[in-house]
């Protein structure tokens, strides 16, 4: 398959999806803390960012459901397990303090390198750190 | 457009935006056959997780955000960014990193990608970690430290 095919769908997806983030105010961390203040000035715009995206998957889900192969990959690589772990909702926890305390999710993060540096670029470094200390904790098992 | 109760909301921009990533993990899915979950992405990037898409797609799409926030910017003549300081951010960017891999997953992967396909996992992730965000930004209005 040509480096066109395999490497184009991605960089148009992140494109959009940066674009999108942009667009719908998520790249800025007030307005995301503004959405988890419900008892401050509540800032809505985020659900209707939601709704807009899930609206759109929502759709692609069935278009996937009759589709043998993706257009430009040789088959579909999607995550099956089906199990609520403590982890996935430790995980999930921890995440959502994080997010608290700043406004920014890894999309937003790597987005706003181009748009604010001097806020994205520790964030996005301390964020690697993060996960490079999950992959030396000794807990993990093999397959995560 | 605005909304009566809640003046500084945007909701069309946000509808825009959301519509927009909506189709970007269409595009990630029904092209590649792949979850636009951006926390796996990145530690697929640099070869911090054993699975997933081949580091060139994850870079592909890791260098389109910022690519494609610079020509929103730029079409919208600008953008509000209100920073937290330095402290919050590495503290923050420290747990999100952790966290998301723990969790298998953040905002994009199960709160677009998964909680539309009606995945259980990624819908329990979701409700805990956006109630997770409120409680923690209602402790830290509490404690007096707010970003």
């Amino acid at each position: 398959m040509s480096a066109l095919r395999r490497l184009g769908p991605p960089l148009l997806s992140g494109t959009l999806f940066g674009a999108g983030l942009t667009v719908g105010g998520m790249t800025d961390p007030a307005r995301v803390r503004g959405f988890l203040d419900i008892l401050g000035a509540w800032d809505p715009t985020l659900a209707f960012v939601m709704a807009g995206a899930l609206a759109v998957m929502a759709i692609a889900w069935r278009v996937r459901a009759r589709m043998k192969r993706p257009v430009f990959a040789e088959e579909f690589s999607l995550p099956e397990k089906q199990d609520l772990d403590p982890r996935l909702i430790g995980g999930a926890a921890l995440f959502g303090v994080g997010w608290g305390i700043a406004g920014l999710c890894p999309g937003p993060a790597v987005a706003s390198i181009a748009i604010e540096p001097a806020m994205a670029l520790p964030f996005v470094a301390a964020m690697i750190a993060g996960m490079a200390l999950y992959r030396v904790a000794p807990s993990r098992p093999a397959t995560a | 457009m605005t909304l009566a109760a809640f003046p500084d909301a945007q909701p069309l921009a946000g509808l825009v935006g959301g519509l927009m990533i909506g189709i970007a993990g269409a595009l990630m899915l029904l092209g590649a056959g792949r979850i636009a979950g951006v926390s796996g992405i990145v530690a697929r990037g640099l070869g911090l997780s054993d699975g997933g898409m081949s580091p060139g797609s994850a870079w592909m799409f890791l260098l389109g955000l910022p690519l494609g926030a610079a020509l929103a910017a730029i079409a919208l003549g600008g953008v509000q960014v209100e920073a937290p300081p330095l402290a919050l951010l590495l503290v923050a960017g420290l747990v999100v990193g952790f966290g998301t891999r723990l969790g298998s997953g953040c905002t994009s992967g199960h709160g677009v990608c998964g909680v539309s396909r009606l995945s259980a996992r990624s819908i329990v992730a979701t409700v805990t970690f956006i109630s997770a965000g409120i409680l923690t930004v209602f402790v830290m209005r509490l404690i007096g430290v707010v970003a």
